[in-house]
């Protein structure tokens, strides 16, 4: 129904792309504060109102819209105002298929929390990365400028190589839920794992009192691995802080954006915030449940409260809960983000590449074995 | 019209511009290689209303996200002017271009001469990646063994192509 679908759109675009995206740059800068032992954004407001330095985003926005918009003479000015969209495009389309809910079902009517919900989901966000480059290489050669072309240059070669790894360190997933299906790999986390589990593999029997030790059947437990790498991979694709060389302010002043002003650099700036909720989003959905409440699944939760509440009111609680759960997950990753950011400095260019294709690759490879091996075991 | 047929002319119409914009482009070689960039993502689409959606992700996977960027890669490093271009061996390749263009028109008109063929309506899970993987690893894994083993090879030849240069 094509109601259904714009109402899904319009959420994602308010709700993620104008919502959450200014307020992550606020909790950049509280982060940054924090870890400098500083108070931080508290100066913006509103007849001395300040609510904690909040107003900064929207001055911020204020500031960028009414800056001059400089093109550099010498630049290609068509591909020069092309590119911050071209950049920003990717990071916003990605949304579409991560699942804010799972499926539920209010008498005839079934209601998908998920705006495109692709057999191949997964593979749609990488497919979308990889378009993603050419906002940098496009911004680095259209402005003329020697730094911006080797950032664009820096950009692009990180971003090819780190999607190698990016696709690789998650086929051990792709094997442990046999789908790319987001949805469905949410739906399969939404259970519990028997953590001793492994010794009827080798023909023992479980004792009862250990059958109660349990983890909730999230990604991250059946690969921890392959969670780091992706988590990994997905920042340097990002090109934030540590792994922000294309940009190298001590080498090459901005890098590929370096020629931008007023809300073309805004753009950029944006489309890197946007990215975090991105990798957020996915990391959160594969690897840690999406929606799921650890211990507590969806017909627990609906046959549970619609014995005295009704169906109806079970179900609507639960996509509530849902969407709750699903909130706080991608908060604690957004965060996670935020303290690799202020935590670690900037890797030389050198040392992105070799952890790249000496350090990630064979371990991509090695984990994509492993777990094979194990598959093989456990499930004949 | 249905609006998929309206969505076909949508990106043909742009895939044969883009592909005219990167072949019209000689002068201005970043251009060439974006307008080459906007065919494969227009191809992609077109993949997708014929179901083959592996196909159309790994379109702009490898070919857009991939395979051009690293020609914009040399084609930035080599920083390419004007003059670089050799004037003299144009018409042959206009000639060249020209005469496969011919081909490729007399190939079409014996497709479509005799009347277009009935859309035939394909199974649940056509072009998916299960049955494509199926297909790969067991009907075919002799040729995806052979294909790895010529990039294997393609590898170690850039290898030692690269060593020489720095040792």
């Amino acid at each position: 129904m094509p109601i259904e679908e714009i109402c899904k759109t319009l959420f994602i675009i308010l709700v993620i792309v104008a919502g959450l995206a200014p307020i992550i740059t606020w909790i950049e800068r509280k982060q940054s504060a924090l870890m400098q032992d500083r108070i931080g954004a508290n100066r913006a407001d509103i007849g001395g109102i300040t609510v904690l330095g909040l107003l900064h985003p929207m001055a911020d926005v204020l500031k960028l819209m009414t800056k001059e918009d400089v093109v550099p003479q010498g630049a290609n000015r068509m591909m020069h105002m092309l590119a911050p969209l071209i950049a920003a495009l990717p990071a916003i389309i990605a949304f579409g298929v991560i699942p804010w809910g799972g499926i539920y079902s209010f008498g005839d009517t079934t209601i998908k929390m998920v705006a495109a919900d692709p057999d191949w989901g997964l593979l749609y966000i990488f497919a979308i990365g990889s378009i993603a480059t050419y906002g940098a290489i496009m911004a680095g050669w259209a402005s003329n400028n020697n730094w911006s072309l080797l950032g664009g240059l820096r950009a692009s070669a990180q971003m090819i190589s780190y999607e190698v790894t990016l696709g690789l360190s998650v086929v051990g997933i792709f094997m442990v839920f046999e789908t790319l299906k987001l949805t469905d790999m949410v739906m399969a986390q939404d259970t519990t794992l028997r953590v001793f589990g492994f010794i009827e593999v080798f023909g023992g029997t479980v004792p009862a009192f250990l059958d109660w030790v349990r983890l909730p059947a999230w990604g991250i437990f059946y690969q921890p691995l392959g969670f780091v790498m992706f988590l990994t991979a997905m920042m340097a694709e990002n090109k934030r802080p540590p792994f922000d060389a294309p940009e190298g302010e001590s080498e090459l002043i901005a890098g590929y954006f370096l020629e931008y002003s007023g809300m073309r650099f805004g753009l950029f700036y944006m489309s890197e915030f946007i990215e975090v909720i991105v990798i957020a989003g996915v990391v959160s959905t594969i690897f840690l449940g999406g929606w799921a409440i650890p211990f507590l699944d969806q017909a627990t939760i609906i046959g549970g409260i619609g014995s005295f509440m009704g169906e109806g009111f079970a179900t609507g609680l639960c996509v509530i809960l849902h969407f709750m759960t699903f909130m706080l997950k991608l908060i604690v990753m957004i965060w996670l983000q935020m303290l690799l950011r202020w935590t670690l400095p900037r890797f030389r260019y050198d040392q992105v590449m070799n952890l790249c294709w000496k350090g990630l690759l064979p371990l991509s490879i090695a984990n994509i074995l492993i777990t094979g091996a194990v598959m093989l075991l456990v499930r004949g | 019209m249905e609006v998929s047929a309206i969505l076909f002319y949508i990106f043909a119409v742009m895939a044969v511009v883009s592909a005219l914009g990167m072949v019209l482009n000689v002068r201005n070689t970043v251009a060439a290689s974006l307008s080459l960039v906007v065919t494969m993502i227009a191809l992609a689409a077109i993949y997708v209303l014929l179901e083959a959606y592996l196909i159309a992700v790994i379109q702009i996977m490898v070919y857009a996200g991939a395979i051009v960027v690293l020609f914009l890669f040399v084609i930035m490093l080599l920083n390419l002017r004007e003059d670089d271009f050799a004037p003299g061996r144009q018409w042959l390749v206009k000639f060249g271009a020209g005469l496969l263009g011919v081909f490729v028109l007399i190939q079409l008109l014996k497709l479509v001469g005799p009347g277009l063929p009935e859309v035939p309506v394909v199974p649940e899970g056509y072009g998916g990646y299960r049955q494509l993987g199926i297909l790969l690893y067991t009907d075919y894994v002799l040729l995806v063994e052979m294909a790895s083993l010529l990039l294997l090879s393609a590898i170690v030849g850039a290898l030692i192509l690269a060593k020489r240069n720095i040792d």
